[in-house]
């Protein structure tokens, strides 16, 4: 068993739930960034004789997109759009941390039920990589503003390559990599995106957009 | 047995002994020189030398609180292991018996408070109440991952030195469950950043506020239960640092306290560091804890 | 075993002779309640001479009904009902011998103790019974005896409202048990008990299983099939509540262990089920019984917490029957049976704590009540020991049973597979059903009986006469000696365990593992009691010949606190209430202020049942809107009903012929 592989699985998970439990934007980017790294890092915890070079440029190409380009990104889209600082979950808190947990739960159960060859870097990287998507795919679904659905979308990204890194498959590092340019791309148009509602709204709560929607009463009105 | 009796007998010396680390510790961060390290066995002395004072409200119910609480306390460190050897009464599930004893605890003491008619008692009650209904689930499922990496379910059982081998392996998973005891420990200790063990400001108190009219005897039994849990809950934590170190039986019990002690000087050091939380987070960090434990439950299913 | 019969006829004559005195009050009611007294005493004895000479525990006496067959039998799963519901009965009678007085003049006492006798007499022949027929009339009898009870106190449309409520639950409930009796009979030809013995196959046990856990869930209120409960026991007299919530909630836990032992081995589903109601009914219970005010509605609720508890533990008895793991069998049924009796002396002692409460302030009504432990010790020092009971603190009663669930999660916890999860589960529950039950009752004892009196009400009150507090005086003690005798207990439930799982050997085995913690247990009580003794004597060493003042509670400099200004009921609860506003939509309704200096301003919050709510009101309304378009259907006119009769009647012979 590794033990430096389960650590840094176990710290990844804490890190999805100390997402889904703090109320900083700004924080929520740092972890989404701390997470980056660590899983960038997956891959180069096997032993030395398994790890290959195209494997050591795409995990640092990883590193470098989503611990500090991303994170630029986002930082800035903050800052320019003016955003506050909460980050507005629906249903509190406690009850977004206690189903980050049943994720969890739920992932663990799935994983047993997965038949894979067994994992080199952690046999917990398999439920915890679900976790992370789940956790990514309930983010976007449970919070308001348009930047948290991004950092979501980032943390769904950091599932599926840490599903990828685990079991240390050179074909899943590729569409690893073609997901990660998507991503890039997607980032990139919310942030503009991002920028340009809040000039024109003053705000960027999602659910005010469903104003945009025909409205019947407005019709009559006029 | 005599020597258990003995081991009894030296924790009921040495736990108060703590406190006055913590504010040592405290003291020295905040640049002063700090009160003496026997402080609390002072205090104690001086209020058994007290008379007392009653509220006109209160009835023979308020006398009865502390009594209870102190002998529940004290009947609950019977079943703590010490330095890895087993404690006086140990048996299967005796995990229960402890928390359900400290359970009984707090019953007397949220009843005694609303027996002075105080609305401030009354609400450091209801908070305390709020706060065992997350920290309790937390104690309970932390202790149940112990009890599923050692195969045991008494406390004796979990943290006697025996059983090492199994206990390396499960690394990631103890680190999880220190994380929700020590949230725990806080809370049940009343500390920073649950609650402010100094302030007597109705805004942040909860333990304190409980107490507030109790003087003279009784208080001096509500202090000393208030060290003694102190111990209970600090053996918990510093027990599973030491379950791997094995030696003889007076190294093992010197450093078992001189553990204590650290995790006293630990104490200050959060308390001196962190600022209490506002009272409406304290539910969402305690929820912390308890998520620690599931997820350390279910990591343990592997 | 004849000795049963006489105790049967002394309830029955002395109800009838109490009815004839109706209008006599005094001599009714004396009769009434001798004859309760006395039946169940001689009730105890039978059971006593049964349980030394099992050989005259059967009895069969020919019948002329069909298919019925007037068989009686007492093994030691009945012994033990009859045993709780011949002392928790007579204890009541004893009660309402006194706290009836105040319906004198007013109502008719000896119908009332008709009913109760009745109610007695119906549960024992339930637990008797050993042929469907008879068990369904004793059911049916205690259904509509029990509900005459309940609709007895009230002109008021509540009490009505209740009751008709009650009716209409209660029969729901015996429609699934007569299908699950059909089920049964028809698999075997035959309504005996005794014929049952070869388990069916099949989906049969499964279906008669689910049958079995409607109808008798809905008598004991398993959540969701509890809205009855709520509204009936704050209706009904206090001791008559007592018997309800403390003995016949507890004959349909009777009758679900009983259904069990013809059903063979069981799938481990409904283990999981169980539990998993349990789980249900034990928080969701606790929870909405702190949002309460009313005192008794309070305690109702808190019942089906504790249905909950020992749903819990029959899931895992039944987990470890069907997964041949002997320990976790033993102490689920093990803790699950000594809940049923705990909860029954803890209940009823709460329900008549409540009552003398009642009695002497006229209000349920926690917010405007205070500072009684003062006004009336007695009540307050054995409502003090029923509330710890109940929140399951060590050293009495409760704690015991609830210790041998968690053992049997910890143990659960040990294994693999899904039953980590279960216990797991289990334990988490039991940890915050016991936090927010610490939270409910601290605030029922601390609010009522501490501090100060809230208003007028409760400032005349004192200790009731020497019945009342006689009877809650040995229920308060039966409390305190089972924390004490558990061990012997638990060695008794080996011969009923092995009644209902049909496996000898390793109960014995398996049960020495169980007491062994009990015993340490006890000896840690002993402990405890020693270290209080200790504690009291050092003070009071310490503090002769010093002074004792009194002065006022430390108020902060303000200079007239009045009792107004102390924390109530709901502001206790507030924190944990608003935590759970999801689940409890508690409605507050606040008066506005306009003036600067209001002279009122009222506040009041109201939680009203979840599964009424959301669910049957609803389901009820819908059914209601869909049978409304079938109004066409009466015209009030006698030639078309009789012409659907005559249609009716063709269909049938169209169809048989």
């Amino acid at each position: 068993m590794n033990n430096l592989g389960d650590f840094v699985v176990i710290i990844v998970l804490l890190m999805n739930l100390m997402m889904l439990s703090s109320s900083r934007i700004r924080t929520c980017i740092r972890i989404v960034a701390g997470q980056g790294i660590l899983i960038g890092c997956m891959p180069l915890l096997n032993d030395f004789h398994l790890i290959l070079p195209g494997m050591v440029i795409s995990a640092s190409l990883s590193i470098i997109l989503k611990g500090f380009v991303f994170p630029w990104l986002l930082f800035r889209a903050v800052q320019e759009a003016n955003i506050k600082k909460e980050v507005e979950p629906v249903g509190g808190y406690p009850l977004s941390l206690l189903i980050g947990v049943m994720i969890f739960a739920l992932s663990f159960w799935l994983s047993t039920r997965l038949v894979y060859t067994k994992p080199l870097v952690s046999h917990l990287a398999a439920p915890v990589s679900f976790a992370t998507f789940f956790t990514g795919a309930f983010i976007i679904v449970s919070r308001m503003k348009a930047i948290t659905q991004v950092i979501g979308y980032l943390l769904l990204e950091n599932g599926i390559y840490l599903f990828g890194a685990a079991f240390l498959s050179e074909q899943s590092l590729l569409v690893e990599l073609a997901i990660l340019l998507d991503i890039f791309v997607a980032v990139f148009v919310m942030g503009i995106a991002i920028f340009h509602i809040s000039r024109e709204f003053d705000h960027i709560d999602t659910q005010k957009l469903s104003e945009l929607k025909d409205s019947i009463i407005s019709k009559q009105d006029i | 047995m005599y020597l258990k009796i003995a081991q009894f007998i030296l924790i009921l010396i040495l736990s108060p002994f703590l406190f006055g680390v913590i504010n040592r510790t405290k003291a020295f961060f905040a640049g002063r020189k700090g009160s003496p390290l026997l402080q609390l066995y002072y205090d104690i002395f001086k209020l058994l030398r007290k008379g007392a004072v009653y509220s006109t409200t209160t009835s023979k119910f308020f006398i009865a609180g502390p009594i209870v609480s102190l002998s529940a306390v004290l009947t609950a460190l019977l079943l703590i292991p010490f330095a890895g050897q087993p404690a006086l009464i140990s048996f299967d599930g005796d995990i229960v018996l402890f928390i359900y004893l400290l359970g009984l605890a707090r019953f007397f003491t949220v009843l005694a408070a609303l027996d002075t008619g105080s609305s401030f008692e009354g609400m450091g009650a209801s908070r305390e109440v709020q706060f065992a209904m997350f920290v309790e689930p937390a104690l309970f499922l932390s202790l149940a991952v112990l009890t599923r990496i050692t195969g045991q379910s008494s406390l004796s059982g979990i943290f006697s030195n025996a059983r090492m081998s199994s206990w390396v392996t499960y690394d990631p998973l103890i680190i999880l469950v220190l994380g929700a005891l020590f949230i725990v420990f806080l809370a049940e200790n009343s500390r920073i950043p649950v609650d402010d063990p100094n302030t007597h400001l109705e805004l942040t108190m909860i333990h304190e506020v409980m107490v507030l009219d109790h003087g003279g005897v009784d208080f001096a039994y509500i202090m000393y239960s208030a060290g003694i849990k102190f111990w209970l809950f600090g053996t918990l934590l510093v027990g599973i640092f030491l379950k791997g170190y094995s030696c003889g039986q007076v190294t093992a019990s010197v450093v078992f306290i001189l553990g204590m002690i650290l995790l006293a000087v630990i104490v200050g050091i959060v308390e001196s560091t962190l600022a209490r939380l506002r009272l409406l987070k304290v539910p969402h960090f305690l929820i912390v804890a308890l998520a620690l434990a599931i997820v350390a439950l279910i990591i343990s299913m592997r | 075993m004849q000795i049963v019969f006489y105790s049967l006829t002394i309830l029955i004559v002395s109800g009838l002779l109490a009815l004839c005195l109706n209008r006599f009050f005094k001599p009714a009611n004396f009769i009434g309640a001798l004859g309760a007294i006395s039946g169940c005493i001689v009730g105890l004895i039978s059971l006593f001479i049964v349980y030394n000479n099992p050989a005259s525990a059967v009895l069969t006496i020919p019948w002329t009904v069909p298919y019925g067959s007037l068989s009686l039998a007492m093994d030691n799963l009945g012994i033990l009902f009859l045993f709780l519901i011949f002392i928790v009965s007579a204890l009541s009678a004893l009660y309402g011998m006194e706290s009836l007085r105040c319906y004198s003049g007013k109502k008719n006492i000896g119908s009332l103790w008709l009913f109760f006798n009745l109610l007695i007499a119906s549960m024992v022949f339930i637990v008797l019974a050993r042929n469907a027929i008879l068990f369904l009339l004793a059911w049916e009898m205690m259904a509509i005896s029990s509900f005459f009870l309940v609709v007895f106190a009230g002109e008021k449309k509540a009490v009505a409202k209740a009751g008709l409520i009650y009716l209409i639950a209660t029969h729901i409930g015996t429609l699934f048990l007569l299908v699950m009796f059909g089920l049964l009979g028809n698999s075997s030809g035959s309504f005996d008990f005794s014929s049952w013995k070869i388990a069916p196959s099949g989906f049969m046990p499964s279906i008669i299983f689910l049958c079995a856990l409607i109808g008798f869930g809905t008598k004991s209120g398993f959540m969701p099939m509890h809205i009855w409960l709520p509204e009936t026991y704050p209706a009904a007299p206090n001791n008559v509540a007592a018997v309800l919530s403390g003995v016949m909630s507890k004959t349909g836990i009777y009758g679900l262990i009983r259904i069990l032992t013809f059903l063979g081995m069981p799938c481990s589903w409904w283990g999981y089920l169980l539990i998993a109601m349990g789980i249900i009914s034990g928080i969701l219970g606790i929870l909405f019984a702190l949002a309460q005010h009313d005192l008794k509605r309070l305690l109702a609720y808190s019942s089906i917490e504790n249905i909950g508890i020992i749903s819990i533990g029959m899931g895992v008895g039944i987990l470890g029957m069907s997964t041949h793991n002997p320990v976790l069998m033993v102490l689920g049924f093990s803790g699950s049976l000594l809940h049923v009796i705990n909860h029954a002396f803890f209940k009823a002692l709460l329900f008549l704590g409540a009552g003398a409460v009642l009695d002497k302030t006229q209000t349920m009504e926690m917010d405007v009540l205070g500072g009684l432990f003062k006004k009336m010790p007695i009540t307050g020092i054995s409502f003090l020991i029923g509330a710890a009971a109940i929140c399951g603190l060590p050293p009495l009663n409760g704690f015991i049973s609830e210790f041998l669930i968690y053992l049997a999660a910890f143990k659960g916890i040990l294994g693999a597979g899904s039953i980590v999860f279960v216990s797991l589960g289990i334990i988490a529950a039991l940890a915050l059903i016991g936090a927010v039950a610490v939270a409910c009752f601290t605030k029922v004892f601390g609010i009522i009986f501490l501090g100060q009196p809230r208003s007028v009400l409760s400032l005349e009150a004192r200790d009731p006469g020497i019945l009342m507090r006689i009877s809650m005086l040995i229920l308060a003690f039966c409390c305190f000696f089972i924390g004490l005798a558990a061990p012997f207990m638990v060695n008794g439930f080996a011969v009923i365990i092995a009644e209902v799982s049909g496996t000898q050997m390793m109960i014995e085995y398996t049960l020495a593992e169980v007491i062994q913690p009990l015993r340490y247990i006890v000896s840690g009580s002993l402990l405890l009691y020693g270290f209080i003794l200790l504690l009291v004597f050092i003070r009071w060493l310490l503090l002769r010949g010093r002074r004792i003042e009194s002065a006022l509670t430390w108020d902060c400099g303000y200079a007239k606190p009045s009792p107004k200004m102390q924390y109530t009921a709901s502001s206790f609860a507030q924190p944990i209430v608003n935590f759970f506003k999801g689940i409890l939509r508690t409605k507050k309704h606040a008066s506005k202020i306009n003036e600067y200096f209001p002279d009122s301003f009222g506040f009041k919050t109201e939680t009203a049942d979840l599964f009424s709510e959301k669910v049957f009101n609803p389901m009820l309304k819908s059914v209601h809107d869909l049978t409304e378009k079938l109004t066409w259907v009466q015209h009030g006119q006698l030639q078309i009903y009789i012409l659907y009769i005559l249609f009716t009647l063709l269909a049938l012979f169209i169809w048989k012929l």
